[in-house]
């Protein structure tokens, strides 16, 4: 056995034992810890297979972000039930689990047996060598301007997955944001300044940001030519925005805030712009003029980055729980309060 | 095999023992801030020896100064965490 087979068997182990961990372990908080190191593991395994973009996306989005939006549900999910427990004035702590039945409990064992059995099949089955557009790539990326075939796939050959990919965040985005209750619509979400007084987290929140954003620049600009790209560049920018937040160094911004609302719908706007402009100057809709190609993808990656990053720390942040007193609120009742005012 | 390549193993080995002293820390000390305690010291010093084992391998200068940069993130990291984890204990957050 060569080292390397090696080193993948005990990655493969490792793999196999994270899962399984994830599905047993009873509490949330053991399940969301051991994803995050399955992530990270599924990352080597990546790299290994020599899909260096994936790793980032994986290590970055699927590890890092991810855990932290399954956190932030157990921690919401297990005040709610405490909270839930006084109100019935039950006995406080994390009550019985009331969950699934054993009827459902078997049903997704077996959709997910069948899912896993049938794509073991597809790649068993697969014909030597394995049907590849590699070849097509290869051919076509000249004329991209591109170095990095992965990018050439995600702007040029199947941008519309990408576009719709960055719609989808935003929608995503609407979708927490309209958690919102009434009263706080517009505000700014919980605080994520929850450790109060840490020296350390304050000093790392002061450190690392000039040394991440460089990085997450580096990702968006190199992913022309070399692993890297707007997804893995803007979650390590919102990672670095979380990082401020949560040591109290800034504020949320209010989701009725028009500079972050033009910031997260900027990319997927400037993408969807060049697309449609694409039937007038180019093949049709997200073709690109071929001279052009090159600084329209930069453009459209720069611009997608801001907009990531905004879209995933404001995911972070939740649904708007705080009405802000610095928006001035439109008046319902101005006729009343001028009465007030003559009193 | 060369004096350089004789340096790698002796350091990478040593890491990795540091590793491993480290991970039985965390396996077997009573309560939560000495495991701590085993993570953030034995690991530090751990990927340390690697690194500088792992020097001699890498491309001068570029390879070189991310590896040292790999230790010292990994350094202000866990460093942070851990001042995070033990006030939380003492706070008496669930950590346990």
């Amino acid at each position: 056995m060569t080292p390397t087979l090696f080193a993948d068997l005990g990655l493969l182990i490792i793999l196999l034992g994270l899962a399984l961990l994830i599905t047993a372990a009873r509490p949330a908080f053991i399940a969301v810890a051991a994803y995050m190191a399955y992530g990270l593991v599924m990352a080597l395994a990546w790299v290994r297979l020599a899909a260096v973009d994936v790793a980032l996306t994986e290590a970055a989005i699927g590890s890092g972000l991810t855990g932290l939006l399954l956190l932030g549900a157990v921690a919401w999910s297990q005040r709610h039930t405490q909270f839930q427990a006084r109100r019935l004035g039950l006995r406080p702590g994390i009550p019985r689990r009331a969950g699934a039945g054993r009827g459902l409990t078997l049903l997704v064992a077996l959709a997910c047996g069948g899912v896993s059995a049938g794509l073991a099949w597809v790649v068993l089955t697969l014909p030597e060598p394995a049907p590849s557009q590699v070849p097509l790539v290869q051919a076509a990326l000249p004329i991209t301007g591109l170095g990095n075939p992965v990018t050439g796939v995600l702007l040029v050959f199947r941008a519309i997955d990408t576009l719709l990919e960055s719609v989808v965040l935003v929608f995503a985005l609407v979708g927490v944001w309209s958690l919102a209750s009434d009263p706080a619509w517009g505000g700014r979400p919980r605080s994520l300044h929850v450790v109060q007084h840490s020296g350390a987290l304050v000093l790392l929140g002061q450190l690392l940001p000039p040394v991440g954003i460089l990085m997450g620049l580096y990702l968006f600009w190199v992913g022309a030519d070399a692993p890297g790209g707007a997804f893995q560049g803007g979650t390590m920018l919102a990672a670095m925005w979380l990082l401020v937040l949560s040591a109290g160094l800034a504020e949320v911004p209010a989701v009725a805030s028009r500079r972050l609302r033009l910031l997260i719908t900027g990319g997927p706007l400037l993408f969807l712009a060049v697309g449609f402009s694409g039937w007038a100057f180019a093949a049709g809709f997200l073709g690109y003029p071929p001279a052009w190609s090159k600084p329209l993808i930069l453009a459209i990656e720069a611009a997608l980055t801001l907009s990531i990053a905004a879209a995933l720390a404001m995911l972070v942040a939740g649904p708007p729980e705080r009405p802000t007193a610095a928006d001035p609120q439109p008046d319902p009742q101005p006729e009343r309060n001028q009465q007030r005012g003559h009193r | 095999m060369s004096v350089l390549d004789l340096y790698s193993y002796l350091l990478i080995g040593l890491g990795v023992l540091f590793f491993c002293t480290g991970t039985l820390g965390l396996l077997r000390f009573p309560d939560a801030l000495s495991r701590l305690h085993a993570l953030a010291k034995a690991d530090n010093l751990a990927l340390g020896l690697v690194v500088l084992g792992l020097l001699p391998q890498a491309s001068w200068p570029l390879g070189a100064m991310k590896l040292l940069a790999v230790w010292l993130f990994a350094l202000l990291a866990s460093t942070t965490v851990g001042q995070l984890v033990g006030e939380a204990i003492r706070r008496g957050d669930p950590f346990r």
